[in-house]
C-alpha cells in the first residue's frame, strides 16, 4: 500500500501551532494549541481564561441585585437572557408572583436579542469565510435591533432592563410600533441572507460534511444550542422547560440529524424565523399592568438552593444559586453554554484541516467572555 | 420515573446512600467519594434510569468539608436529579473523575480543581484551565486570602 510518506519519500512528523490568543477568527481571546500533521489537524487543545473576571466569587460579596448587572458580561451578545436567568432565579426563591406583562416583555425583548444574536453571528461566520458582504449585511440589520433597545432602556449592549421582580421600567411608547416595522423589514431581508451564503457553492464545499460530531459525543459533552440541535440533540430549554411567556407561544424546536458545520448553520437561519414568529404572536397581546412586582430594597433567600435553566442564543445557561438566607448568596455558579460546546471542538476537528476549524468555530457561536466568566 | 422511584432504585443499589427529606426543587442524592463512581455509572446506563446529560458540575465549600454537584438529566425520560459528593478532607481532597461517564466532566473537573483544589483521580489532563499554571491556592474557597486582587469592601 503507498502511503503519503512513501510518496515524500521521507518520514513526515508531527507540529505544533499556537492559533491564538491573539487571532481573528477566534473573536477574543482563545488559544488553540493545534497537534498537525501537514494540514490535517490531530488534536485540538484549547487554553482559556485570558479574560477570566472570576464573577462567580464577585457574586458572593455583592446583593442580588447586583449579580444581574455582572451577568451582562458574560455572554454580552445574549445579556438580556442572562439577566433573566439571574431574575428568575432569585423570583423562584422568593416565590414571587410576576405580572403577566413583564413575562410577555422579556420574551419579546429575548427573541430580539436572539435574532440580534445571530444576525452578528451571519454576518461574522461569513466573514470567516472570507465573505465581508455578509459582515456589513448583518450589522446593518442588527443596527435597528439594537435602536429598539436603546430607546427602551437607554442602553445598546450590555441593557440591564430586567430586575429582580420584574423591569426597571416599563416599555417606551414606540416599542410595539419599531417591533413590527423591523419583523417586516427583516423578512424581507432574510432571503437575501440565504441568497447570499446558504446556497452558494463555495459556502456549502467548506461546510458540508466538516466538523461532523455525533448525537451521541453531543449529549455526553453537553453541547447545546443551535450547535447541539444540529447533531439531533433536542434541548430547547424554551420547549422542555418553559418560562416566561414560552408556554403559550407556537414554535418549533429547530432540529438537522447531519451533525456537521452546515447543519448547525441552518439551525440558526431557521431559528431566526421561529423568533419572529414568537415575537409576531406576542407584541399585539402584551397585557396591562405592572412592569414590576414589589420587592424588599435588601432581597434575602430563604436558605436553600436554587437552580434555573433558561436557552441563550448559544444555548443551556443554568444559574446555581445556594443561599444561606444573608442578603449575597452563599454561592453562585453560572453553567455557561460556551465553555461546555469548546470542550467538544476537538472531537469535532480532528482529522480537519486548518481552514475547516475556522469555520467549525464559526458554527459553534463562541463567545470567549462567556466561557472564561 | 418520579423522584420517590428513583430515590428507591438508589437505596437499592446504595443502602448507605444519604437522601435529605426536603428535596427543593430536585432529588438530592448525598454519597461519600467511595461511592460515587459505581453509582454514576449505575445511573447513567441502567434501562430505567438513563441519566445521559451531565448539565452542571461544580463545587461548593462548606468550610466543614468540600462538595463536588453534579445536576443529572435524562434526555430519554426527561427525570433530573443532583448528586453530591461530600469531602471531608480538605488537605488533600480526592475523588474518582466521572469524564469516562460524562465528556463534558472533563473541562468542569479542571474548573473545579483549578478553583476548588479538588483533585479527580483518573482524570486524562488535570491542569489548572481558567487561572494560569503557576497560581498559588484555590480562590473560590472561602478561607483565601488575596490582597493584591481581591479588594474588599
Amino acid at each position: 500500500m503507498i502511503t503519503d510518506k512513501t510518496v515524500l519519500g521521507s518520514e513526515t512528523q508531527e507540529y505544533f501551532i499556537n492559533m491564538g490568543p491573539q487571532h481573528p477568527s477566534t473573536h477574543g481571546v482563545l488559544r488553540l494549541l493545534l497537534t498537525l500533521d501537514g494540514e490535517i489537524i490531530r488534536k485540538v487543545e484549547p487554553h482559556m481564561g485570558y479574560i477570566h473576571r472570576s464573577i462567580e466569587k464577585m457574586c458572593e460579596k455583592d446583593s442580588y441585585q447586583q449579580i444581574v448587572h455582572l451577568t451582562d458580561r458574560m455572554d454580552y451578545l445574549s445579556c438580556h437572557i442572562n439577566n433573566e436567568a439571574v431574575c428568575l432565579t432569585v423570583e423562584q426563591g422568593l416565590q414571587l408572583e410576576i405580572p403577566e406583562r413583564v413575562k410577555v416583555i422579556r420574551t419579546i425583548i429575548s427573541e430580539l436579542t436572539r435574532l440580534s444574536s445571530h444576525q452578528l453571528w451571519w454576518g461574522v461566520m461569513g466573514m470567516d469565510l472570507g465573505a465581508i458582504t455578509t459582515f456589513l449585511y448583518g450589522f446593518r440589520d442588527r443596527e435597528m435591533i439594537t435602536d429598539i433597545f436603546e430607546e427602551t432602556c437607554g442602553a445598546r449592549l450590555t441593557m440591564n432592563y430586567n430586575v429582580p421582580g420584574g423591569l426597571m421600567f416599563d416599555i417606551h411608547p414606540n416599542f410595539q410600533k419599531r417591533t413590527k416595522d423591523f419583523i417586516s423589514y427583516f423578512k424581507t431581508k432574510l432571503p437575501e441572507y440565504k441568497e447570499l451564503l446558504t446556497g452558494n457553492v463555495i459556502f456549502e464545499e467548506r461546510t458540508k460534511g466538516i466538523g461532523y460530531i455525533s448525537k451521541e459525543d453531543v449529549i455526553s459533552y453537553g453541547v447545546t444550542g443551535p450547535s447541539g440541535r444540529g447533531s439531533g440533540f433536542s434541548c430547547d430549554i424554551r420547549k422542555h422547560h418553559p418560562y416566561s411567556a414560552y408556554d403559550r407561544v407556537q414554535f418549533k424546536e429547530i432540529l438537522y440529524e447531519d451533525g456537521d458545520s452546515y447543519a448547525r448553520y441552518m439551525v440558526r437561519m431557521d431559528e431566526m424565523v421561529e423568533s419572529m414568529h414568537i415575537i409576531e404572536q406576542l407584541i399585539d397581546n402584551i397585557p396591562e399592568g405592572d412592569y414590576k412586582a414589589k420587592t424588599k430594597a435588601v432581597i434575602k433567600l430563604p436558605a436553600g438552593e436554587y437552580y434555573k435553566r433558561v436557552e441563550t442564543a448559544r444555548g443551556e445557561l443554568g444559574v446555581y444559586i445556594i443561599s444561606d438566607n444573608k442578603k449575597s448568596p452563599y454561592r453562585v455558579k453560572f453553567r455557561s453554554p460556551g465553555f461546555s460546546n469548546l470542550s467538544a471542538l476537538d472531537t469535532m476537528a480532528r482529522g480537519c484541516k486548518i481552514a475547516d476549524l475556522v469555520a467549525m468555530m464559526s458554527t459553534l457561536d463562541l463567545v470567549i467572555p462567556d466561557i472564561d466568566r | 420515573m418520579n423522584n420517590d422511584q428513583i430515590k428507591e432504585r438508589i437505596l437499592q443499589w446504595f443502602p448507605e446512600a444519604e437522601i435529605p427529606a426536603e428535596t427543593g426543587q430536585y432529588l438530592n442524592v448525598i454519597v461519600t467519594p467511595e461511592m460515587l463512581h459505581p453509582l454514576a455509572e449505575k445511573l447513567r446506563y441502567s434501562a430505567d434510569t438513563k441519566f445521559d446529560y451531565l448539565f452542571c458540575l461544580t463545587g461548593v465549600d462548606w468550610v466543614t468539608h468540600l462538595m463536588v454537584v453534579y445536576h443529572l438529566d435524562s434526555t430519554k425520560f426527561g427525570h433530573e436529579m443532583v448528586l453530591k459528593v461530600k469531602i471531608p478532607d480538605r488537605v488533600d481532597p480526592v475523588v474518582d473523575t466521572v469524564c469516562d461517564i460524562w465528556k463534558t466532566a472533563e473541562f468542569h473537573e479542571r474548573e473545579v480543581y483549578d478553583l476548588f483544589g479538588v483533585k479527580f483521580r483518573n482524570h486524562p489532563d488535570l491542569r489548572r484551565i481558567l487561572l494560569e499554571d503557576d497560581w498559588e491556592g484555590y480562590p473560590m474557597r472561602k478561607d483565601y486570602k488575596d490582597e493584591a486582587n481581591i479588594v474588599e469592601l
